[in-house]
């Protein structure tokens, strides 16, 4: 189909495409791996020269790392579950026929559509708040003292706010997978004797099986990053920091350019670590 | 070992009636084939058997028994299904034994089985496979093989072989009867291919929009049709159906005459015609002759290699004894 002339005319017409990615991705890169062999201080001195693994060392070592990689893994895990468990039972719900099915389809991915910082400003300020939040008008109806949801439980309040952002695009691929089930595959377990939670435990989530993957995938890699959720409502504070959160204080609170790259490092081997778990168990379930 | 009874039963969805009250007996052992033209209401009639829709009005019996609203699994019918439903997922050992599974049977006797199941139906190599590596037929016998291990009261088949290429339909048509002679369980058949009904039925069932046009074995039905559908429907090719002043020379609305009824000469005979097109099979030959009487041409076997050129004049003879005459309404007239 191709000729020689035609591959290498692709090649030279693919040519700007593919250095004005490469500049994207690498500037941005190799810019962090060089400040991080750096001490750069912008407000107190500015470039001092190099200092060779230092940051690496001083950021592991510091108090707030081991516990920022934890918080990081319950939200990321937290939110995880609780959209696939819920996300399973929502779509296997809006694939059932009723009136109105369109409209709350279309309601239902409307959270998704709602950006981060919105979302967590309207949390804080209208759900959780101790004073004035609907949970707290909620806890006082029934008598009991309200919950200071983002200081007292700050990582379930983190993971419930992400949960609900996240919930609609788990639903929406789960559904996908849910309508390209053929009938007569259930129809076939019925007579087959299986009953309700038989055919959903044998027939439907190993159907699904691929699109959870898919669904946990991209999520990780989303979720690894968030940043605006926890900087408008608590702000790192109350063990909520991530490990995103952390090397964003050491670049602008610390004002530690060399500290907040070699952060990001860290970060840039533990997203790798994770994708490249998650891509075996994807590949496995794609190749089947 | 079961006979099913099916009363005055109906099924609406909505407002629209599928199938208008009917009723049906199927013996003990008997090969039933269900046939009619898609949509004609056979695979609901199935359906409402197996118990995957809820019947409208009337009853269903099993054995006697009202089953009425009992749930599929517990009528102990098996069903075949057209695409196959084999679960993708599982290898074809799992897929067999997923009702003896379900049916909470040790994993020993469920091994047995499926061993067994697996040496009629030629599958022991494949057990290890998932069918998304198996060919149609192989797919095919794993779908009867998930139906033959639960040793069911009655087989249902919905139209299974409508996927399979031509060759590999002949094939699976004689190993069903095969199997319906060693299992002699009831089996229901559900086709729109009347040469699949004629073949392995020993009842065929004619269906249109959800009547029961006739039930009878597959002789009764080509040798004396009810009506002038079933007298289409059934037979290969078509019977000839001829209405006007040549049908009402018998003191009837319509004849029949199938091809193989009708003499061809080019001398002498009833009806005078030109030849259109010739169907040449070696075996025999089928001549589509236009007549003056009738648009539609009228087809004719003739035995072994006949060569009658394209618009040469003929004369056909219909077999009076094998002449079949409708009433205006297209019932038989005895």
């Amino acid at each position: 189909m191709s000729t020689q002339q035609s591959r290498s005319a692709a090649k030279v017409m693919l040519a700007p495409a593919v250095v004005l990615l490469m500049a994207w991705m690498l500037v941005p890169l190799s810019m962090t791996l060089y400040f991080s062999f750096k001490k750069y201080l912008p407000l107190r001195g500015g470039d001092l020269g190099w200092v060779g693994f230092d940051n690496y060392t001083r950021f592991v070592s510091s108090s707030s790392f081991w516990p920022a990689i934890g918080t990081t893994l319950l939200i990321v895990g937290g939110v995880l579950f609780i959209t696939v468990t819920l996300g399973i039972l929502f779509s296997l719900l809006l694939n059932q026929p009723f009136w109105g099915q369109g409209i709350v389809r279309i309601m239902f991915i409307a959270p998704f559509f709602v950006m981060p910082t919105v979302s967590g400003l309207v949390w804080k300020n209208m759900f959780m708040d101790p004073v004035n939040g609907f949970f707290a008008h909620l806890s006082r109806a029934f008598g009991s003292e309200p919950i200071q949801w983002l200081s007292q439980e700050s990582i379930l309040s983190l993971t419930i706010i992400l949960s609900w952002q996240w919930l609609p695009f788990a639903t929406l691929i789960l559904l996908t997978a849910i309508q390209s089930l053929d009938s007569e595959q259930i129809e076939a377990a019925e007579m087959d004797g299986a009953r309700l939670l038989g055919r959903f435990w044998f027939i439907i989530i190993p159907h699904l099986a691929r699109a959870i993957t898919i669904v946990i995938l991209i999520q990780t890699i989303f979720l690894l990053a968030i940043f605006a959720e926890i900087f408008v409502t608590t702000a790192g504070a109350f063990g909520t920091k991530t490990l995103t959160y952390l090397i964003f204080q050491r670049v602008l609170e610390s004002q530690n350019v060399g500290l907040g790259s070699a952060g990001g490092v860290y970060a840039i081997i533990l997203a790798n670590i994770i994708a490249i778990f998650l891509m075996r168990i994807v590949g496995k379930n794609l190749s089947d | 070992m079961s006979h099913i009874h099916l009363k005055d039963v109906s099924k609406k969805f909505g407002d629209t009636e599928v199938i208008p009250p009917l009723n049906l007996e199927i013996k003990d052992g008997e090969f039933v084939v269900f046939v009619g033209p898609s949509g004609c209401g056979k695979s609901t009639l199935l359906r409402l058997i197996a118990g995957l829709e809820d019947v409208s009005s009337g009853r269903i019996l099993i054995n006697g028994e009202d089953a009425t609203e009992v749930s599929p699994a517990k009528r102990k019918l098996a069903m075949v299904f057209q695409s196959y439903a084999l679960y993708p997922h599982m290898t074809v050992r799992k897929n067999i034994a997923f009702p003896l599974r379900m049916a909470g049977l040790s994993s020993t006797e469920q091994g047995k089985k499926v061993e067994d199941a697996a040496k009629v139906l030629n599958l022991s190599e494949y057990l290890d496979r998932k069918p998304g590596q198996l060919s149609g037929g192989q797919r095919q016998r794993v779908a009867i093989g998930r139906a033959i291990v639960r040793e069911p009261q009655a087989f249902l088949f919905d139209e299974p072989l409508s996927n399979l290429d031509a060759a590999l339909r002949v094939g699976m048509r004689v190993e069903i009867s095969e199997l319906h002679k060693r299992l002699a369980t009831t089996m229901i058949y559900v086709t729109h291919d009347q040469i699949e009904a004629m073949t392995m039925a020993d009842k065929i069932v004619v269906l249109q929009n959800g009547r029961i046009e006739q039930v009878g074995t597959p002789l009764d039905l080509y040798r004396s049709p009810l009506n002038v559908f079933v007298a289409g429907f059934i037979g290969s090719p078509k019977m000839n159906i001829i209405e006007g002043p040549q049908a009402s020379k018998y003191k009837s609305a319509s004849i029949g005459i199938r091809p193989e009824h009708i003499a061809i000469s080019d001398s002498t005979g009833t009806w005078k015609g030109t030849i259109g097109v010739s169907e040449q099979l070696g075996s025999d030959t089928f001549f589509h002759v236009k007549c003056e009487f009738q648009d539609q041409s009228i087809t004719v076997r003739a035995i072994g290699g006949l060569e009658l050129a394209y618009g040469q004049t003929v004369f056909l003879t219909p077999e009076k004894e094998h002449l079949h005459r409708f009433d205006k309404d297209g019932l038989r007239i005895k």
